[in-house]
């Protein structure tokens, strides 16, 4: 990582991009004076806690709301029949995934709880205490139903139909198939097969869901605080169902108490909330607890992959063959809908490997289960761990190195552009190059050697690879064409004010990321200013172009792109408006370190002629001093949106070292290293730590985190007593490399980084794993990869 | 997860805490450190009605020596306040190596001892020193004291020998002896859980042979376990490849796991003679390359 | 016995007077009663660590005490630690490092690393890994948090300013080569 730097220092001026520069926001944070939804205290604000069906599958008879009214502090009590009339349904398909269906959801549902943790009913008091204590007396009448909890037998002819309109429990089929699989693996030297299972589960916000929804009656105007990643596809959202002109929402996120994808979708008790509070014309404030957040944020990753690839003598992949099978809610989440997941891994299988021929099939099931949804590198880990898992076999199955094997088999450096045979589409990747940096960092051979030397004394080390690429800087490819209004272009206005500071508002959000750190550098380098005199404005509908927000790492690529060409704009019209004041040519002008100056050769720019201060006071208060013609417009707004590609992908490559205690179980986590190529980093520290933070979210599906479901569909987890997560005594250092291949979209040539992490840890860990099994002949496919499971795999305790 | 509503109020002696107990009837709790009883409030999982706060009384405050031969520990000392006192590290370093597996370093600012003893979780890991080290139990209700050896506190699931308005107010420890070993180990998937499975042992190590074994299984059954079998097939012997063999066999009598979420009764079953090994061989001073 | 106790504390410095529910949590009556919103819920019931606080100079769940328990009590909360300067290395160390992302985690983060650095002026990235054990943070996977703490550590032990030591504490990788400036059109 590049040393950290004091903005004041850079050997260019100006020349922030590609630094490591620390965030303006942080300061804040660590003074305790961040302000998260739940900070915000308004007058008359009242909050709800929500009624949640202890039932998979039941009708609602009745719901009597009696004895809750009469608790103190209680005002009102809403169902689904209350709100029906102020809040259209909503349908969570795309039409660009054929076949794909869903029923129609409500904020509360009105005839049927389908999943455990619906919310029925809400109730509003002054207190959230006293909420909860009418919840709990709020009398609901529930006739329970069959419910739909295993996904391998969600379409067999026994099984009930969750919505009998749909006619069965599938929401979408998709098969992928390019070349003659079956000819390719009939012709096969080797053929290696696995089934693979990714264990549902959550993401555990640190801050929880959280709402503070206002209407304001009088004025027709809602504003809504709310800890979400995409605020103007809220705004429309909220518009849309409650019936209300789009500019009559306001949907403001300040400090986000991390997302990872959690927050970026439509949940049916947010909308409640801003239904009530329309109907109320009061401040009302939802913040989910940690409890209800286990069945209520949505789920993600419950699948079960049957994978084979053919090999042939030259060691060469000459088929990839998947069967994905994935259960996600009673209802498609609106509006990113719950089948990209599994499209996704039929889409990214096999990415990074040269061959012809491929089969992929997924089939995402209705089940009365917490909904599931996008989370954190959406398909990625899971096709990677299938892509890498039997690329290891395959490797042992030939009697080679899994680097040799690789290296037979990588997409070659400089093949670019080129289509996957899933048909994705790539600019420019680097395998090799990031391979060869991955090798080096590790010391390989020196790992293998100690591995070995360690094996002898029953110590039981493994290491694992994992190649990856990573979907980036979205097009409308991804969900517009779908028919839904979530934007994959973004803006970003930059202003020049009185006295020289910049202000750029941008339609990309920060919840932890960076976002506010690299606009600013971004724009402070295009303008031409010191760092320090550019503020930010993100997460706000009334005050930033439309944008999209941020997911699928689109930040710095797409919102950053945005803000370069507006900081460019306004430079080059603030050097307009400068050679007229110096009678000079734009051509001849620069602006540097906030200062007009000539356009030099030396590094440093040549004699500073005009403040930008000065100028900027001319413009404002004295443009009878100008050339009346002169166009002076110091704020400039540029919109950016991918050209070409539908997505610009990443790659990358990680390694993982751990010890297995075979006796036990247990891993133990030594050390984690990952290249990863994200084009051109805007600021490497914080690249570093996305990095890392998602390796660790990686690793947390590897080793710990499930939502077990019983067979009558109760979610058995419910704490973080039960509900494990990464903490930091068990993780590893981790070490970052960086290979940059640019992309051509755009002037600044950054793709994204923010979910590759994620992507590859899960299937480095099982690698590693099976590395340090491999003496035993013990293979663990199943995660987590628990001390029980991996007991089974070496035969000391049942398999389970 | 708001507490359900309730009442509170702290008492100043411990013989007012009796009389408000009796006055707010059995159901009401006593609240010490607070580190588990604050959490059951949050889940609605007890509607105690009202809260006694007994953290303040000093009666129940210090760790003293007890003639030459036993410490004695107030109920509510805290964690923290157990595992860096003077007398407990050089007197009953079990303890002292027991403290840091403990939750984390806010709890044990606040948890203590008694609150611990009292609330018998399974996986709990004092609650199985204080079997292994055959602590006493010093229970007072309005009227008397009595001793309840620790072997005869835990009855059952979160369940003591306690009586109705009958506190702990003390746990003496025997003072380690010359030659005495003592151990305990526990498998967890991160620093500070509840344990997958877990023993304390002691014994005293007399040449090479193991005297007087007392080893104790926490996190696999309802309330600590006294692996009795295992002791008798291990007294007296080395702790060899044959003798841990022999004690890991004799464990089939001793132990009848529960399923849970870390794994089947055949998982907790094998965790535990891995355990028992472990805990032999470090109680023996014989290195092993895989330290729990 | 009652549902509702006046108490009186000190929290930062100021001594408070309030009537409280007996239920109320001391998180909870920070950020109600008295608008310290620096102090964060996160599970209530004990795990995640952002709600921890100072009671008594030693750091404490604030989610698993009750304010009605705190009467007499002094309360630090991290605007009051952060407005006496006694972490200011560590947050300096914080802000260089990127060790906070969503910042959700940090003032309990922060808490409990200065309770760590006041026990163990120079803890090693173990001891310091295993003192943050009960923080949860999503964002950074802890190993930023663990160099700014070891950074802050250092910066202390070396004197008022041991620049030269923070660095070392930092992990570095491999420089990186400058790409060419594309950014002019």
């Amino acid at each position: 990582m590049d040393e950290i730097v004091d903005p004041r220092s850079v050997d260019r001026p100006n020349s922030y991009i590609g630094k490591s520069v620390p965030r303006p926001n942080v300061k804040k944070l660590v003074e305790g004076r961040g302000q998260y939804v739940d900070d915000i205290v308004l007058p008359r604000m009242v909050h709800v806690a929500f009624v949640r069906s202890p039932h998979a599958h039941a009708r609602i008879a009745g719901i009597d709301p009696a004895e809750a009214l009469a608790v103190t502090g209680v005002l009102r009590v809403f169902t689904g029949k209350d709100l029906e009339p102020h809040c259209d349904p909503w349908v969570a398909v795309l039409a660009h995934l054929k076949g794909m269906k869903s029923a129609p959801q409500r904020p509360l549902p009105i005839d049927r709880a389908t999943w455990v943790g619906e919310a029925v009913a809400a109730v509003v008091a002054e207190t959230r205490a006293s909420a909860e204590d009418a919840a709990a007396k709020v009398n609901v009448a529930y006739e329970p139903l069959p419910a739909a909890v295993d996904m391998e037998t969600a379409l067999e002819p026994g099984t009930h139909v969750i919505h009998p309109d749909l006619g069965d429990n599938l929401c979408f089929q998709r098969v992928n198939e390019s070349g003659s699989v079956d000819t390719a693996f009939a012709a096969a030297h080797k053929v290696v097969e696995a089934t693979f299972h990714t264990a549902r589960h959550t993401g555990l916000t640190l801050e929880p869901r959280s709402i503070l929804a206002d209407y304001n009656r009088a004025s027709g105007k809602l504003t809504v605080h709310h800890s979400t990643q995409a605020p103007h596809m809220v705004q429309g959202v909220f518009a849309q169902h409650l019936r209300l002109p789009e500019g009559d929402v306001r949907v403001i996120c300040a400090d986000v108490g991390g997302s990872y994808g959690i927050k970026v979708h439509v949940y049916p008790d947010e909308v409640a909330v801003a239904a009530i509070a329309k109907i109320m014309a009061r401040p009302v404030k939802f913040i989910a607890d940690r409890l209800e957040s286990f069945s209520s944020d949505i789920h993600a990753r419950d699948h079960r992959i049957k994978g084979r690839m053919a090999v042939d003598a030259d060691g060469r992949i000459a088929a990839i063959d998947i069967d994905d099978l994935t259960g996600i809610g009673p209802y498609s989440v609106y509006p990113r809908t719950s089948a990209v997941e599994g499209n996704q891994v039929v889409n990214l299988v096999g990415g990074p490997y040269d061959f012809a021929n491929y089969r992929a099939r997924t089939t995402v099931v209705f089940q009365n289960k917490t909904p599931t949804c996008q989370y954190r590198a959406v398909g990625h880990p899971i096709a990677t761990a299938v892509t890498e898992g039997l690329i290891d076999l395959a490797a042992e199955a030939m009697g080679l190195d899994p680097v040799e094997f690789r290296r037979r088999n990588l997409m070659a450096d400089g093949s670019y552009p080129r289509t996957s045979p899933a048909g994705m589409k790539f600019e420019g990747l680097s395998h090799f190059a990031s391979l060869d940096k991955l090798l080096a960092m590790i010391d390989y051979p020196a790992l293998r050697a100690e591995q070995e030397r360690l094996r002898g004394a029953g110590i039981h080390r493994g290491i694992g690879l994992a190649a990856f690429i990573e979907l980036t800087n979205p097009s409308p490819f991804m969900y517009g064409i779908g028919g839904a209004r979530i934007s994959a272009q973004d803006g970003c206005t930059v202003r020049i004010d009185p006295d020289g500071s910049v202000v750029a508002a941008t339609g990309v959000t920060e919840q932890g990321q960076g976002t506010e750190g690299i606009i600013r550098q971004i724009v402070a380098e295009g303008v031409g200013v010191p760092i320090e005199q550019v503020r930010v404005i993100t997460g706000d509908t009334l005050t930033t172009p439309y944008g999209g927000g941020t997911w699928a790492c689109r930040g710095a690529g797409i919102g950053g792109e945005a803000a370069l060409q507006s900081a460019l704009a306004v430079k080059e019209a603030a050097l307009r408006v400068a050679a007229a004041m110096l009678q000079s040519r734009p051509e001849a002008l620069d602006l540097a370190g906030g200062e007009i100056v000539e356009r030099g050769t030396g590094q440093s720019g040549g004699r500073s002629r005009l403040a930008l201060s000065e100028l900027a006071r001319i413009v404002y208060f004295r443009g009878d001093t100008l050339p009346p013609d002169l166009p002076r417009e110091l704020m400039q707004t540029r919109h950016f949106i991918t050209k070409e590609y539908p997505f610009a992908f990443t790659n990358g490559i990680q390694a993982a070292y751990l010890e297995v205690d075979v006796e036990t179980g247990l891993v133990k986590l030594l050390r984690h290293w990952c290249v990863e190529d994200c084009g051109r980093i805007i600021n490497p520290l914080l690249v570093d730590e996305q990095v890392r933070g998602g390796i660790v979210q990686g690793i947390g599906a590897a080793l710990y985190e499930e939502c077990p479901y019983s067979p009558d569909g109760q979610l058995l987890i419910g704490s973080m007593a039960d509900y494990l997560v990464p903490m930091a005594a068990e993780m590893p250092d981790i070490e970052v490399g960086h290979v940059e291949t640019p992309t051509r979209e755009s002037l600044l040539g950054a793709k994204g980084a923010g979910e590759a992490g994620t992507a590859g840890a899960p299937a480095a860990i099982m690698n590693a794993i099976n590395d340090a099994l491999r003496p035993f002949g013990a293979k663990v496919h199943a995660q987590p990869f628990t001390p029980e499971r991996i007991l089974a795999a070496l035969g000391k305790v049942p398999a389970i | 997860m708001k507490a359900p509503p309730l009442s509170y109020v702290r008492a100043a002696t411990l013989t007012e805490a009796f009389q408000l107990w009796r006055g707010a009837g059995p159901d009401a709790r006593l609240l010490a450190g607070g580190q588990t009883l604050l959490a059951t409030l949050a889940f609605r999982l007890s509607d105690p009605g009202t809260l006694i706060d007994i953290s303040r009384l000093r009666e129940l405050r210090g760790i003293a020596q007890v003639g030459t031969a036993a410490v004695r520990v107030g109920a509510l000392t805290t964690h923290a306040e157990l595992g860096r006192h003077e007398l407990i590290r050089s007197h009953v370093p079990l303890i002292a190596e027991a403290v840091p597996l403990i939750a984390h370093p806010a709890i044990r600012n606040r948890g203590t001892i008694g609150g611990s003893l009292a609330f018998a979780d399974p996986a709990a890991e004092l609650p199985a020193c204080c079997i292994a080290l055959d602590a006493a139990v010093i229970a007072r209700n309005a009227a008397d004291e009595r001793r309840i050896p620790a072997a005869q506190f835990f009855t059952g699931l979160y369940t003591t020998a306690l009586r109705p308005y009958e506190l702990i107010a003390a746990v003496e420890f025997p003072v380690a002896k010359a030659g005495e070993r003592a151990v305990i180990l526990e498998l967890a998937r991160r620093s500070g859980d509840y344990a997958m499975a877990g023993i304390a042992a002691k014994a005293r190590l007399a040449g090479a042979t193991l005297v007087d074994p007392q080893i104790v299984f926490f996190g696999l059954g309802e309330r600590p376990v006294l692996a009795q079998a295992a002791m008798a097939a291990i007294s007296g012997q080395q702790v060899l490849a044959g003798t841990i063999a022999a004690a890991q066999a004799a464990l089939a009598t001793d132990l009848d796991p529960p399923a849970d979420q870390h794994g089947s009764p055949q998982t907790k079953r094998h965790l535990a003679g891995v355990l028992l090994a472990r805990a032999l061989k470090r109680m023996a001073g014989i290195e092993d390359a895989r330290a729990a | 016995m009652s549902t509702h106790l006046d108490i009186t504390l000190t929290v930062n410095g100021e001594r408070v007077s309030r009537r409280v529910e007996a239920r109320r949590h001391l998180v909870d009556f920070l950020r109600l009663d008295l608008g310290l919103m620096g102090s964060h819920a996160g599970c209530e019931h004990g795990f995640c660590g952002a709600c921890t606080v100072r009671v008594d100079g030693a750091v404490v769940r604030g989610c698993l005490v009750l304010a009605a328990a705190l009467d007499g009590a002094q309360v630090e909360t991290i605007e009051g630690v952060s407005d006496t300067g006694e972490i200011r290395e560590l947050q300096e160390a914080f802000i260089a490092r990127n060790a906070a992302q969503c910042g959700y985690c940090t003032p309990g983060m922060l808490l409990t690393a200065a309770e760590l650095l006041r026990q163990n002026p120079a803890p090693t990235r173990e001891e310091i890994r295993e003192h943050l054990s009960g923080n949860y943070c999503r964002c950074t996977g802890y190993h930023a948090i663990v160099d700014a703490v070891a950074a802050a550590a250092a910066r202390r032990q070396s004197g008022v300013d041991g620049r030269a030591s923070e660095k070392e504490a930092i992990t570095t990788a491999d420089a990186r080569p400058p790409t060419a400036d594309r950014l002019e059109r």
